[in-house]
């Protein structure tokens, strides 16, 4: 076994006392609490871990954090599967169950790895140049099985995410050296302090041992009041210091309750300052075959050791372009783990290579990796010509430490600017993003000394509103930008997870390729999960290299939220379900599911579309209860009704300015009709309008647009017409609606009580009456959209449900029913009413659903009437409103069928927009938008709905008592 | 998401707020010209840098205002009221 447990005190993190068992790829293994997925499975000696996107090529564990290109499993499985995780991020627990991705049969014998035997034909843009002819979606099915990662569940998430707010005055990003000074020195400055960091244990790279300055840090933090927030990771900072991140509460456990759990919260955070404390990625070097299993980032082969008590190797070499190599060789050898040789790609170290009894080969590379599943041999040779033979070196792993990337993620997001730094072969932030500063070896600070005290004078500083000091950068040694020995054999990973090749930066940079940008796109570079964490600086230096440009020249790619990858469980939060969009409930609600009703949603609201008797389907119900309304009585729930209160002296003068018709000419207790428009003359809202009193009217609007209509008001009022006294309040859920209509309407409500006042005798149609009801207030208005006499009786909301069931209690009497808005829609077809929406859209002007005679009525301005004289509004080919009716008096016109003289394919004339069976006539009616419609009358037209063509003729509207008499009951 | 400092509320997120686009437009009469009524209703300037725009408080005061932002920074230079001119 290559990779093992270490004995005491290696493991910092972990709880030796207990074990957790888990599985991977169907195998049980073992672990302790405080293991992650991968430091549990390099103990048990699992090297082969997944496949890599495009190639199929064996791959392992290659780091130690956020960063892993390789590792993606799929955890959990049903409806907790989450894919993707990096096994270095997930804590190991008590029945984790763990699958390789984008591999099959298995990880270790993959059919896909045909790609690997195949890959000089696979190179960059291999797809784009490829599969071009015929067409792409031939192809596409076949390329989209054969890449690809994790497995989405495809069951329904039954775990809780949530959102939470907080403030900070100085909100620290990181629990680190560098976090944890800046933290404390601001909490003990007396600012409003909150600390994040990712991990489950504040100290960062330092808290993998145990170290007494982390120590006292973290009891001072305590003290001083800074809010910790461990497994909260930042992963977007966004405008004006909006700062979000993702707290971790609770793993997708196998034994997890049957509702599920809260997995993860969503934190946004406001803060005045914000300091990003976010560390330093490891930069690997580049070697043919690279991507080996055993081949890993040296600062991960250290921390395995300290954090995890896990040897990742037992015979190591390490390839080197950093003095932390050294470091690293000293842990490795003091842990008992062989260091073959250190292979220094540069002429000579800088600090911290005396004392380190291993060998080392300066100006040297690895020019070849012997294995194939995992390293078992590598060759060194000298990058100088005089330099010493090839050799051949036996190891089991081989550690990669290329330099330093400083995590510059979360500056550049808020807008901060980068610059190279020559001598550590690193972009570090040229000065701080507004309102966010950097702090430690995210800042380019790499000496312990200066990352704790500089830390804390800017913590010190932010915290009293001062100038913070800039971050003195160094300390990090002498790297090269160059990671790899130019002109070996072999494939040389520069981007571990997309299997981007340096040979493929070269093409790009052949084909002309010259953005960073575009190099990303063009290879995939960067691309993926990991979003080239390990990669990006190595791709940009190479480009640079074959385009005779410097680092800085090439640039970097923008850098954009997520940091690291998050569930789209988080983001949903609690809007999942019923709550994803809230619908409105009926204050009658319970009365009418007493009834029978069947709900259905219309708009944002829950109302019955019919009340179905035994053996009925919702359109026999709907058929009965028109039929009733017309003979009898019915009543209806029209609460969603839009409503609002136009009060003021020069409410009269704006609602002239709102509407196509003219409203100041009513007098109190008239009502009448109107039009709303847009600004484009388009028909946005209709309704009746009702005077009150001469400085206040009662407005009706559709149920979908009453929002819309009192925002429009609101800004025409503040923005246009200022001078103008007017008071819009909107009350749609302050007053219910309950609409009676059908010729013994009145009888019925005379003995329900209602005041003598509203006969028909009395009240003429188009009025509104205030009145009383056992002292309910009400708003009576005698309107109809049914064509039957109707009286919509608006009251006090709470008071619904009781009116709807003093009126029932007499119902048998006038063999009145109860009707929903199918039997609604029916009667107003059968009238010729519109929907707007329905039987109008965007394109839908005044004229065009006739209303050419109340346009030249009027002659003041109004909204949107400039542009009814447009060229365009006066095209008579317009599509204008007509009624429709099948030749044979018997078929039913789809909606949405499409009205044309020829078969398709031929230019449409308009569509059905409404239609329904008439229980009064006893044949279909229809309504629909039809060129020159108006001019129409009479004509034949031919119906297309799904190859079958129906005959139908343009007829008069309305379909029934065109003379208006039942209006009068 | 921005932070916008409501002329009457003080300062809220963004997503208490509607934004109205460009302030200051000058609504033609009937008689101008299609030409002159395409552009009022179509045609923006699409400003790198100082922007003046309106925004509406729906969630809090339900109230119109004007501010002065830079379409680059986002940072907001000014507030001001509905009927007030742009700041110099």
């Amino acid at each position: 076994m290559t990779s093992s447990r270490l004995a005491a005190p290696y493991g910092q993190r972990i709880d030796r006392s207990r074990q957790l068992s888990f599985e991977f790829n169907g195998r049980s293994m073992n672990g302790h609490p405080g293991d992650t997925l991968a430091s549990a499975l390099l103990a048990n000696g699992v090297r082969l871990v997944g496949r890599s996107f495009k190639l199929h090529r064996p791959r392992g564990i290659y780091s130690c954090g956020v960063e892993e290109p390789n590792a993606l499993v799929d955890l959990g499985d049903g409806a907790t599967r989450t894919p993707n995780m990096r096994a270095t991020q997930v804590e190991l627990y008590e029945g984790l169950a763990a699958a390789s991705v984008n591999c099959w049969p298995s990880v270790e014998f993959d059919l896909g790895a045909i790609n690997s035997r195949i890959s000089a034909l696979l190179p960059a843009g291999f797809y784009y140049k490829t599969f071009k002819w015929p067409n792409w979606h031939l192809f596409e099915p076949a390329v989209r099985r054969m890449a690809g990662l994790g497995r989405a569940s495809g069951e329904c998430d039954r775990d809780r995410y949530e959102e939470a707010a907080a403030q900070a005055e100085v909100l620290i990003i990181g629990g680190g050296l560098a976090g944890l000074s800046a933290a404390v020195a601001a909490a003990e400055a007396g600012a409003d302090t909150v600390l994040l960091a990712s991990s489950q244990a504040l100290g960062g790279a330092l808290g993998w041992q145990s170290d007494p300055e982390i120590d006292d840090l973290i009891l001072r933090a305590r003290r001083s009041g800074v809010r910790q927030m461990t497994r909260t990771l930042a992963f977007g900072i966004y405008d004006h210091n909006l700062v979000c991140a993702r707290e971790t509460l609770h793993s997708p456990a196998a034994h997890a309750p049957a509702g599920g759990v809260l997995r993860e919260r969503l934190w946004k955070i406001r803060a005045r300052a914000v300091i990003v404390a976010a560390g330093s990625f490891e930069r690997p070097m580049i070697f043919p075959n690279n991507d080996r299993p055993g081949v890993m980032l040296a600062g991960a082969a250290e921390k395995y050791a300290h954090a995890f008590g896990v040897a990742c190797g037992q015979r190591v070499v390490i390839a080197a372009n950093s003095d932390s190599a050294y470091r690293v060789a000293a842990s490795m050898l003091a842990a008992g783990i062989d260091v073959i040789a250190l292979v220094d790609r540069r002429p000579q170290a800088d600090i911290g290579a005396d004392g380190v009894p291993v060998r080392t080969l300066m100006s040297a590379g690895i020019a070849k990796v012997g294995g194939t599943r995992a390293v078992e041999e590598c060759t060194v040779i000298s990058t100088e010509l005089d330099g010493v033979r090839p050799e051949r070196l036996q190891c089991d792993s081989i550690l990669s430490a290329g330099g330093h990337a400083p995590a510059v993620h979360l500056h550049s997001q808020a807008g901060g600017k980068l610059r190279w730094l020559e001598e550590s072969s690193m972009f570090v932030p040229d000065g701080p993003a507004p309102g966010v500063w950097s702090a430690g070896a995210c800042a380019g600070l790499f000496s312990r000394d200066a990352v704790a005290s500089h830390a804390a004078e800017l913590g010190l500083a932010l915290a009293r509103g001062l100038a913070p000091p800039p971050a003195a950068v160094g300390g990090a040694g002498r790297s090269l930008a160059a990671t790899h020995v130019p002109g070996l054999a072999g494939k040389q990973f520069v981007d571990l997870q997309n299997d981007v090749a340096v040979g493929d930066i070269g093409l790009a940079a052949q084909e002309n390729y010259r953005s960073v940008e575009h190099l990303k796109r063009y290879t995939t570079t960067g691309m993926g999960t990991d979003q080239g964490k390990t990669s990006n600086v190595n791709a940009l230096v190479l480009m640079g290299e074959y385009t005779a440009r410097e680092p800085a020249e090439v640039g970097t790619t923008k850098f954009r939220p997520p940091f690291a990858p998050v569930t789209l469980g988080l983001i949903a939060g609690r809007r999942v379900g019923a709550l994803y969009r809230p619908l409105k409930i009926l204050p009658a609600q319970e009365w009418h599911r007493a009834r029978g009703a069947l709900f259905e949603q219309f708009g944002s609201w829950v109302r019955p579309s019919a009340y179905p008797r035994a053996n009925e389907t919702l359109e026999s119900a709907a058929q009965r209860e028109a039929g009733a309304v017309r003979r009898t009585a019915g009543v209806l729930d029209g609460s969603p009704l839009g409503k609002l209160e136009i009060f003021g002296p020069d409410a009269a003068h704006f609602l002239d300015l709102m509407y196509v018709g003219t409203m100041s000419n009513l007098i109190p207790g008239q009502a009448r009709y109107g039009l709303l428009l847009n600004e484009n003359g388009i028909v946005v809202d209709d309704g009746i309008v009702a005077r009150l009193g001469p400085q206040h009217y009662w407005v009706n609007t559709t149920s979908a647009g009453v929002e819309r209509t009192a925002a429009a008001f609101e800004e025409w009022l503040q923005c246009e017409y200022t001078s103008l006294r007017v008071l819009v309040t909107p009350v749609t859920s302050r007053w219910g609606n309950v609409t009676v209509a059908g010729p013994r309407s009145w009888a019925w409500l005379e003995s329900a009580g209602f005041d003598p006042a509203l006969a028909p005798g009395s009240m003429g149609h188009m009025s509104i009456q205030e009145s009383r009801l056992d002292g309910l207030p009400l708003r009576v208005l005698r309107v109809s959209f049914s064509g039957e006499l109707g009286y919509e009786i608006n009251l006090p909301a709470e008071h619904t449900a009781a009116l709807l069931e003093r009126l029932w209690a007499r119902a048998d009497e006038f063999s009145a029913v109860p009707y929903g808005i199918e039997a609604l829609e029916i009667m107003r077809t059968e009238k010729g009413f519109i929907h707007i929406g329905t039987d109008t859209d965007g394109t839908t002007l005044p004229q065009d659903i006739g209303f050419a005679r109340a346009l030249e009525r009027k002659a003041a301005n109004f909204v949107g009437r400039r542009s009814l004289l447009r060229p365009a509004a006066r095209d008579p080919d317009r599509l204008q409103l007509v009624a429709l009716s099948p030749a044979d008096g018997r078929t039913l016109l789809p909606v949405g069928a499409q009205l044309a003289a020829a078969l398709p394919p031929t230019q449409t004339e308009g569509h059905v927009t409404s239609s329904y069976w008439s229980p009064e006539l006893n044949c279909p009616v229809a309504l629909g938008l039809l060129a020159r419609g108006t001019q129409r009358l009479g004509e034949s037209v031919r119906v297309h709905h799904l190859g079958k063509v129906i005959d139908a003729r343009v007829v008069k509207a309305p379909f029934i008592d065109p003379k208006g008499e039942r209006l009068h009951g | 998401m921005m932070q916008i400092p409501c002329i009457h509320c003080g300062l809220r997120d963004e997503s208490e707020f509607t934004c109205g686009g460009t302030s200051h437009i000058a609504r033609p009469g009937l008689d101008q010209s299609d030409e002159i009524w395409g552009a009022y209703l179509f045609l923006r300037d699409n400003p790198k840098g100082l922007h003046f725009e309106r925004w509406r408080h729906t969630q809090g005061c339900g109230q119109w205002f004007n501010l002065a932002r830079s379409t680059v920074t986002h940072e907001i230079l000014s507030v001001y009221g509905i009927a007030d001119l742009p700041p110099p």
